[in-house]
């Protein structure tokens, strides 16, 4: 436990400064953009209205979707920079955050600044015609001074949105006090989330009174709070830009999906890159088929893919070759259609399987998926996020003619949960958990051979496709793990209790498969 | 001087008009008062004259010039206005209320702050207030800070909407004469609109009375309170007459 923490607290500057940094920059482009909006909309209903509409409709799109939305947008438009001025737009981590949080952070400034400026006694607005003000002297002497407090309610209200939504940014690659939400989800380390639970709300909270105390300062008229509380969150957020500079980014960027093995063969790449004297960035929790898109447009440097994955969700095919002609294929389709390269194979399958708890599996008297389809209409089979839209879920439905109670979908972790207290009868596995062996779970055989290979393999991106320092790096993982040692890497991580961390597993892996 | 020439003004696109062709003069320090019922058309025609309210037709003279020759705020910088609901401006102090309209023209700061102090003396408030807020003084205080603010620039026209409207009795009449003296003493040529009679024929110099936007009597108060054609014209004289009259009584049987 007390490691945990302090492996937490470890990497909290560089969590917390980019999550402060994050929602720094999202709500002052908001304000830059709600203000004008705000002033256009003030005389006219018809700015106000579908100003307003919009706002209202940004906000009912779920946080997530929102930023995963923004992700395929900015791969676009990276595409046309490339082609038109030869610079790439960063399709992935702070730009897709930012733009997404910018338009979170819109409604609740512009919704208070309009009623605000509404709701201003008209004896006062005319006044200030009657001494002889113009427009702008009006706007800037009463209406935005007048104004101002209930428009910085807003603001209070848009930083804690933007705070607490700014942990959905980890998905898509930029680093948040969500790492530490989602690799606490996945390792199933409950502390973790807690701690960046708690970071987050204690940062919303910090700031808020920041806020409310320029909020007061410009109630009461009373300019030195105002300036106070402004100065103490400019601090923060300078603050929040020192480890930036300290840490020097850039160097290799190793890439992780969200998953526990993600993590440990992240961390196991990023180890043996770093022992070359080279520095290393880690990208962790990236949504599965982000990760292989951020590889192509040369946003990561390297990570672990699965041959069945890239066959069936980059290349879209549906044959079922063999492992080797598999590999062949996708290296040589890869290298054509992407500039991807394939390195090598790490030596073990993480291949989706159908499991049972042992003790039902023999009382149903069922060893393979043709056995488990006459039972299957009476049993519920639970999977992760991913696994109903993929196409091995189609062919097995389609090959053994599988038709379940009902299906129900987790989060991996709770998967193994739902399966051991009996919520669901089968489940989606992966080959490679831990668990598998751990909860003596009987592994179904598949005699079609219609689930298709899934090998961990090494992927490099263009421009490192023949970096001398990455291959000489990684060319010894080829072929060094089994999946016994994968197993037990990841059972480490995943364990209830005596967990280690992704990166005390992957020293563990690196002296048990002998790479020094 | 200010003239008016078939200023007309409607607010439902010609269906019915708040001031129907109204032609009018008022000569360079004289005090006018604007009379009438609610719905008279009197608070409309008023703000023709510093644009507040823009006429469908007709035209304003301010000192031989077209009211429209000048930018709005221009113009209303050189025309005084003290409004009905005051309207201070909350987020500023005394001072600075008083001292807007010169600020907005520019001028120096040192400049302000006498003429400031000037006029916080003349409206007879402690100078101590300047440095409060609005919400700080009394009704009659703050309106006497909004002919305060209504004359910093020193205009030579001085508008007044109901300026009185929402003071109690005592005050009311204080201020009233106050107003009075500050016109003979800046040499102005005030219009006021006011619905009270007897305030109307205690200051100005000339009363008009307007009735669904048009004037229906316009004379010296003295000749208005002697008769009139108009029997509303009458029975409204009347009511200031028949007050002196009852109250002249009641000193007499006092007295007797």
């Amino acid at each position: 436990m007390n490691s945990r923490l302090h492996s937490a607290l470890r990497v909290l500057p560089q969590y917390l400064g980019d999550h402060v940094l994050l929602s720094a920059a999202a709500l002052a482009l908001g304000i830059a953009i709600s203000v004008p909006l705000l002033i256009a909309a003030r005389r006219s209903a018809h700015v106000r209205w579908p100003v307003l509409a919009a706002a209202s409709l940004i906000q009912t799109v779920p946080g997530i979707a929102l930023l995963a939305l923004f992700y395929p947008l900015l791969l676009g438009l990276s595409a046309l920079t490339h082609r038109l001025v030869g610079w790439r737009l960063p399709a992935l981590g702070f730009l897709p955050s930012l733009l997404a949080l910018t338009l979170y952070s819109i409604l609740p400034i512009l919704r208070n600044g309009i009623t605000a400026i509404l709701n201003l006694d008209p004896a006062i607005l005319q006044a200030a015609r009657g001494v002889g003000m113009t427009s702008r002297q009006r706007l800037l002497r009463v209406e935005l001074p007048l104004a101002a407090p209930m428009l910085m309610a807003g603001v209070r209200t848009s930083a804690v949105w933007v705070i607490g939504t700014a942990t959905l940014a980890t998905p898509v690659g930029q680093t948040s006090l969500g790492n530490y939400i989602f690799t606490g989800l996945q390792m199933q380390d409950w502390a973790w989330v807690l701690f960046g639970c708690g970071a987050a709300v204690a940062l919303a909270l910090a700031t808020d009174q920041l806020l409310w105390l320029i909020e007061l300062g410009l109630a009461r008229r009373r300019p030195a709070l105002a300036w106070l509380g402004l100065a103490v969150l400019l601090a923060g957020v300078g603050a929040a830009a020192v480890p930036l500079h300290a840490a020097q980014r850039g160097g290799y960027v190793v890439g992780a999906k969200t998953f526990s093995e993600q993590y440990i063969l992240a961390s196991l790449i990023a180890r043996r890159i770093r022992a070359t004297g080279h520095p290393v960035t880690e990208r962790t929790g990236l949504g599965s088929s982000l990760a292989f898109e951020a590889l192509a447009a040369n946003e990561l440097d390297v990570y672990v893919d699965y041959s069945g994955t890239l066959w069936h969700d980059v290349l879209h095919r549906n044959s079922r070759p063999s492992r080797h002609r598999m590999l062949r294929e996708l290296r040589t389709s890869l290298r054509r259609r992407y500039g991807v390269e394939l390195l090598g194979a790490l030596g073990y399958e993480n291949a989706y399987v159908l499991a049972m708890r042992r003790g039902e599996a023999d009382a149903l008297g069922i060893h393979t998926i043709a056995q488990l389809a006459r039972a299957a209409p009476r049993l519920t089979l639970g999977a992760d996020l991913e696994f109903f839209a993929r196409p091995v879920w189609k062919a097995l439905e389609r090959r053994y003619g599988l038709h379940f109670r009902a299906l129900r979908q987790y989060e991996s972790t709770f998967m193994y949960h739902a399966l051991m207290s009996r919520e669901v009868d089968v489940i989606a596995a992966f080959s490679s958990d831990g668990r598998i062996a751990a909860d003596h779970l009987m592994v179904l055989q598949d005699p079609l051979h219609v689930i298709p290979p899934y090998d961990a393999v090494l992927l490099l991106s263009p421009h490192r496709a023949h970096d001398p320092v990455l291959r000489r790096a990684l060319e010894p993982l080829i072929g060094a793990i089994p999946i016994a040692l994968m197993r037990r890497a990841n059972y480490m991580v995943d364990r209830p209790r005596h967990k280690r961390s992704p990166r005390q597993a992957a020293e563990w892996l690196a002296h048990a498969a002998h790479l020094r | 001087m200010i003239a008016l020439q078939g200023v007309s003004k409607s607010f439902d696109r010609g269906a019915t008009y708040a001031v129907r062709d109204i032609t009018l003069e008022v000569p360079a320090e004289s005090f006018l008062a604007l009379v009438g019922d609610s719905g008279s058309g009197k608070t409309t025609l008023l703000k023709t004259i510093n644009r507040l309210i823009e006429p469908e037709a007709g035209e304003v003279f301010i000192d031989g010039e077209p009211a429209h020759a000048t930018p709005a705020h221009g113009l209303r910088r050189r025309i005084g206005y003290v409004f009905q609901g005051i309207g201070l401006f909350p987020h500023m102090s005394i001072a600075e209320n008083i001292g807007i309209t010169p600020r907005l023209i520019g001028w120096p700061q040192e400049a302000i702050r006498a003429r400031v102090e000037e006029l916080i003396d003349l409206v007879s408030l402690p100078r101590a207030y300047l440095t409060r807020r609005p919400a700080e003084l009394s009704g009659g205080q703050r309106q006497r800070v909004g002919i305060a603010r209504a004359l910093a620039a020193r205009p030579s026209i001085l508008l007044m909407d109901e300026p009185f409207g929402a003071l109690d009795p005592v005050t009311r009449e204080a201020l009233g004469s106050e107003c009075r003296r500050l016109h003979e003493r800046m040499r102005l040529t005030t219009v006021m609109v006011t619905h009270d009679i007897l305030e109307a024929v205690l200051l100005a110099d000339r009363i008009v009375v307007m009735r669904h936007g048009r004037i229906v009597a316009d004379g010296e108060p003295h000749a208005l309170l002697c008769g009139h054609d108009d029997p509303a014209v009458r029975t409204l004289m009347d009511m200031p007459r028949r007050q002196a009259a009852r109250v002249r009584a009641l000193l007499e049987e006092r007295g007797a």
